[in-house]
């Protein structure tokens, strides 16, 4: 910060004027003016949709804009291609990691390098070494790909950055895959960069996580630039009132509640995985109570998908005597008898799997609402529509009407419809995955807010969610799943993000092992 | 400079323009096709076309040959929705005259009013049992359903040949592969004295109806769209698949099998080695045509029926081949899938430079 401070007076890194982009129907950047300094952390802050992956995807040269210029060092520049752009000294890491699983990460990081760089660097294996060891990345340069976790994959991508002396580093939505210890690694190695001088653009939703590393902070809605402003000097909850735009009132702290009739449970559920790249689930116990929310941490890709899968009922195979819904035996019915019994599913997919794309929101909500609407085989679609339109409005879904397609509502207004949907069903116990990923804040908050209104009816609530904040916030209960194992249950009050954070990278694996074989 | 760019949403437009634009393509190929045998092409495509539909006697012709057309393409747009891709309707329909004839031959003599329907359900459960073979093992082992369902036309097709000149061959018929000839019992009763439409047709159109009844009106219905529209969205929603997958094959096998009883009980009478010029392949190309809606069928079928038609017609009154229909069949597909491109891609001429 004070580096920035200091070379106030130098030119700017990167300034964008006026930069327009269309797409057809949509003015996806409108007349967005930036500035980055050396060494300035600035984030790039929005909600879906607001603009923020044209911007910086016409800084990487990915997008050409319609009008406008940009500015590097004081020079009009024009960017027509990523190597153009890694040229200058632009570097991206993308939210999904472009990585081959079957190379080594020397050889991931020489593919996207010219010869003449390669020339330059001389040994590469070296240079990767001496980086790692120099910003603390701990990537070694012979691993393969595939045996590396998400956290080191992204220090690849980083890696791959800066081998090439990059001077601007854009980070699309970084922390999302990450442990919270991860995360801190992250700010260590953006701090150290920004004090060397390189510029970085950092583009996030979890608000605490700009105020505590980024300098400034561009906010777009609707395509237009709205304001900047000095996260430092700001709390998450102003800055969310500038992007969401109304008095959105921010989640604030609300009531833990705890049940005490157990309603579902799972008893030693052992899974082999059905895919080759699947988690296999090892002895999972847990009981979900009336009236609670068990949120569920971790990693994705450590059984979460599993797991749901085989409490849905989506993937088919019985088990007998695991799960247990009211009394009775869950396992060996089918999805469609499971939803019967009063189990509900939010799934993490909101189109191709909680909704139908091409279909209208009314068939939409058929989909898994059928109760009352069809009699001896016929479908009434007049009380169909009418209840549609009725979830539409109690949601505030924002849409044409129950006509639409689902595919035609942003991922955040479909999201309010598929929780009212499945919400609408009264259900007993609520599976819901991700329930926020992906969704503006003001989404969120309805979200928020509809799942704990079903909480306090009575219903429990599997909330399953990588968003570890999100679960602090929501979760009467918590648990981490690592590798198909699931750690301890405990109440949100007796834990600490840090106990969490442990338990999401294992540490409970080892421990739970030796206690078992002691009891 | 011209670029093929995503649409943002499918164009309805294009949904049923491009129907209509295949056949202006295929017309303009069969006009290039008929110019370079040296027939008049105008003539020729009067004769294809105009003649089928030109008096009373060749309209009932087309609405003979519209009968089975109509039911396999019903029951193939059913599968086709809920992703089954059933290519066996051919055979399921040579079953079915097969079964059919079995039971009709039990009634020669007979004057019994339960002789056509015990042939018509002979028919239409043999096609049923033809379509529960590769359902069975698409179900349970996961086998590719169009492997399976064209090696079965064949067995179909070869099952029939051996009947008609083994166990099914009509005893005083001089050694000809052919079965006797059915009873009046038996025989589809026909509409109107001038033509030979039949009531297999008018079944194929109440069918069709009843089958977009299916679609649109029933939860049944609903569940087959979701499956084929989005699979992992009705597995999560709790659906039947395998149920489904019964379902919308067991009926295309009752429709393609009352297709074929109808064909051996209607305008033929007997169980022959050649009932079908193809019907149950020509099916695909209705299904499509009519967009997989049996409403569009009907439509659909009356032209490929007057293709069928106007192909017999043309090779009486012009001398061309009829291998031309098949032709025209084919080349029709093959545009109507092209244009089908358009629905989801549109062509851009852009102004920015890109080099």
């Amino acid at each position: 910060m004070s580096e920035t401070l200091k070379k106030q007076n130098s030119k700017p890194r990167l300034e964008l004027l006026n930069i327009t982009k269309q797409y057809p129907g949509c003015l996806a950047n409108d007349q967005i003016c930036m500035t980055l300094m050396p060494g300035e952390i600035h984030a790039l802050l929005g909600e879906n949709g607001a603009g923020k992956s044209t911007l910086v995807k016409t800084i990487y040269g990915v997008v050409s804009p319609d009008s406008g210029q940009i500015l590097w060092d004081g020079h009009e520049v024009d960017i027509k291609s990523p190597s153009k752009a890694r040229d200058l000294g632009i570097g991206m890491v993308f939210q999904h990691f472009s990585l081959f699983e079957t190379l080594t990460v020397a050889q991931n990081i020489e593919l996207c390098l010219s010869p003449a760089q390669l020339v330059a660097i001389g040994n590469l294996a070296e240079r990767i070494t001496k980086l790692s060891q120099d910003y603390g990345l701990n990537v070694d340069p012979n691993r393969y790909v595939h045996s590396l976790s998400i956290g080191e994959r992204q220090r690849v991508e980083i890696m791959r950055c800066l081998v090439q002396s990059v001077k601007l580093l854009i980070l699309d939505e970084p922390t999302s895959v990450l442990t919270p210890q991860e995360v801190a690694g992250l700010f260590d190695v953006l701090r150290q960069l920004s004090d060397e001088g390189c510029s970085i653009l950092f583009i996030s939703h979890k608000l605490h996580e700009v105020t505590e590393i980024c300098h400034n902070a561009t906010i777009l809605r609707g395509g237009k630039f709205v304001g900047d402003c000095q996260p430092a000097q700001e709390t998450p909850a102003t800055i969310a009132k500038m992007m969401v735009g109304d008095l959105a009132e921010q989640d604030a702290g609300y009531e833990k509640a705890y049940g005490e009739d157990v309603i579902f449970s799972a008893h030693s559920l052992n899974l082999a995985a059905k895919h080759p790249f699947g988690t296999s689930l090892k002895n999972i116990n847990f009981e979900l109570l009336k009236g609670e929310i068990l949120g569920i941490a971790g990693v994705a890709g450590n059984g979460q998908e599993e797991l749901m899968s085989i409490i849905s009922g989506e993937d088919n195979r019985s088990l007998k005597g695991v799960f247990t819904l009211d009394d009775q035996d869950l396992g060996t019915l089918s999805a469609g008898a499971r939803r019967r019994n009063g189990l509900a599913y939010v799934p993490e997919e909101r189109l191709g799997r909680g909704a139908v794309p091409e279909m209208s929101l009314s068939e939409n909500t058929l989909l898994t609402h059928s109760r009352g609407f069809v009699k001896s085989g016929l479908v009434n679609w007049k009380a169909v529509k009418s209840y549609a339109k009725q979830l539409i409005s109690q949601y505030n879904v924002k849409c044409h009407g129950e006509f639409s397609e689902a595919k035609s509502l942003s991922g955040g207004n479909l999201q309010k419809f598929i929780m009212g949907r499945e919400i609408g069903q009264n259900p007993k116990v609520l599976i819901c995955a991700h329930p926020t990923w992906g969704v503006d804040v003001g989404a969120a908050l309805a979200i928020h807010q509809a799942l704990l209104a079903l909480r306090d009816q009575g219903a429990a609530i599997l909330l399953i969610s990588e968003d570890i904040d999100e679960l602090f916030l929501l979760a009467d209960r918590m648990a981490a799943v690592c590798d198909g194992h699931l750690s301890p249950v405990v109440r949100t009050e007796k834990t600490s993000i840090d106990q969490i954070g442990q338990w999401m990278a294992g540490t409970f694996i080892n421990a739970n092992d030796s206690a078992e074989a002691t009891a | 400079m011209i670029r093929v760019q995503a649409r943002t949403e499918p164009s309805t437009l294009m949904t049923f323009a491009s129907p209509l634009l295949a056949i202006m393509l295929t017309l303009i190929f069969g006009s290039i096709l008929f110019s370079a045998l040296d027939k008049d092409p105008i003539q020729a495509l009067h004769v294809l076309l105009v003649l089928p539909l030109s008096d009373a006697y060749n309209i009932s012709e087309m609405l003979v040959k519209m009968g089975p057309l109509l039911l396999c393409a019903v029951g193939l747009s059913l599968c086709y929705r809920a992703n089954m891709w059933n290519i066996g309707a051919e055979g399921q329909l040579l079953a079915g005259a097969l079964g059919g004839s079995a039971v009709a031959l039990m009634f020669v003599d007979s004057e019994s009013f339960m002789a056509m329907p015990l042939t018509l359900l002979g028919g239409i459960l043999s096609g049923m049992a033809w379509a529960a073979i590769p359902t069975y093992l698409k179900v349970k082992f996961n086998s590719n359903l169009i492997l399976t369902t064209i090696m079965l036309n064949y067995i179909a097709l070869y099952l029939l040949i051996w009947a008609v000149h083994g166990p099914l061959r009509d005893p005083d018929g001089f050694g000809f592969p052919e079965s006797a000839l059915f009873s009046d019992a038996t025989l589809l009763p026909v509409l109107s004295d001038s033509g030979r439409v039949h009531l297999g047709v008018v079944l194929a159109v109440l069918l069709a109806l009843f089958a977009w009844f299916i679609l649109s009106k029933t939860h049944l219905g609903f569940k087959i769209r979701v499956y084929g529209a989005d699979e992992p969205a009705a597995t999560y929603a709790g659906y039947n698949a395998k149920g489904i997958s019964w379902f919308v094959m067991l009926f295309a096998g009752a429709l393609a099998g009352l297709a074929g009883v109808s064909e051996v009980a209607g305008p033929i009478g007997q169980l022959t080695p050649n009932i079908s010029p193809g019907y149950g392949y020509s099916a695909i190309i209705v299904a499509y045509l009519g967009r997989l809606h049996p409403a569009g069928a009907i439509i659909a079928s009356v032209f490929l029926a007057i293709l069928y038609m106007g192909g017999d017609l043309a090779q009486i009154e012009m001398g061309i081949p009829i291998a031309v229909v098949g032709m025209f069949q084919g080349v029709l597909l093959f545009f109507l899938l092209a244009c089908d491109f358009f629905i989801r891609y549109r062509v851009v001429s852009s102004r920015e430079n890109m080099a």
